[in-house]
């Protein structure tokens, strides 16, 4: 009972602030609705006894990437009005969409054949549980080359964001390495033969 | 007690929802990431239901990686808007059409 009542409350948050990210006027207001969705859904993962995923969720999204999502947004100057001229024509369609794959989605769900009704529930974890650590060996044991390649995926994101933004104007001060390198002696040392003066 | 599909079901929801945000907002291309950030979150939740019902901690890991490929994703879309932005002063979507022939 306790149980399905933090469920309705997390999901029903999730739910709530999901709706407001794709429908409130301000770009600020849909970044902070998007960080209530994510709480929410850190909390229902704590539910699920994925307790590091969960706290990964709130570190990762709420403090690294809503922050960049919050500071683009208040960075560019965005005329709010022109971009929903027309909600008005679009919502309609976008509900009738929704509404379909929704109902589609828990047709399938909780159709008796697929065997997901049936599921039994999985009794509580001990107290000695260790979910960071279980994720830890299965990540370095079994999944070891999928998470090399996740790292070199984030690399090459901060190489290209970088590469994206970098602007060189004429104030920049910084050196170049392929014109220090090609610098030759003969541009830069010019030997003069002076004659020796006589000891007076 | 709290059943597999109940959590499925609000993955189904948040999914549909973020859906519809990708119909409505389809100028803002803000909104059309902070959408597919949603679509993502709806996915992961339900990684992580079928990993516990399951009593597998290989679905964990795979959210670890859809965690790690939409932080990239989002910093490099990010970054092209913000290049965008200063190019063409403008993130409608409809504004993007140099390219047409």
């Amino acid at each position: 009972m306790f149980e399905q009542v933090i469920f309705y409350f997390f999901a029903g948050f999730l739910i709530l602030a999901g709706f407001m990210v794709i429908t409130v006027r301000n770009s600020v207001h849909a970044a902070l609705f998007l960080v209530l969705a994510f709480f929410s859904s850190a909390g229902l993962w704590l539910m699920l006894e994925a307790e590091f995923l969960a706290i990964a969720l709130v570190l990762v999204y709420v403090g690294a990437v809503m922050v960049l999502f919050l500071f683009v947004v208040m960075m560019l100057d965005i005329d709010a009005t022109k971009l929903r001229a027309n909600f008005r024509r679009y919502f309609p369609v976008g509900v009738l969409v929704a509404l379909a794959m929704m109902y589609s989605i828990v047709k399938v769900i909780s159709r008796e054949g697929s065997g997901l009704v049936q599921t039994p529930s999985i009794a509580p974890k001990n107290a000695d549980y260790n979910n960071t650590r279980e994720l830890g060996l299965a990540l370095y044991q079994d999944f070891i080359w999928p998470f090399e390649i996740a790292s070199v995926v984030l690399l090459v994101a901060i190489i290209a964001a970088i590469t994206l933004t970098l602007r060189t104007t004429r104030q920049t001060k910084a050196q170049k390495p392929e014109h220090q390198v090609s610098v030759s002696k003969e541009t830069r040392i010019r030997l003069v033969e002076i004659d020796s003066e006589p000891p007076a | 007690m709290v059943a597999l599909t109940d959590f499925l079901i609000v993955g189904a929801i948040l999914f549909s929802i973020s859906v519809a945000g990708i119909f409505i907002n389809r100028k803002n291309v803000i909104l059309l990431l902070m959408c597919i950030e949603l679509m993502l979150l709806a996915v992961n939740t339900n990684f992580v239901a079928f990993s516990h019902f399951n009593a597998d901690i290989s679905g964990q890991v795979f959210v670890f990686f859809i965690l790690t490929v939409a932080a990239a994703e989002s910093a490099i879309g990010l970054a092209i808007l913000v290049v965008l932005f200063r190019n063409r002063n403008s993130i409608d979507v409809e504004d993007l059409d140099v390219m047409k022939g």
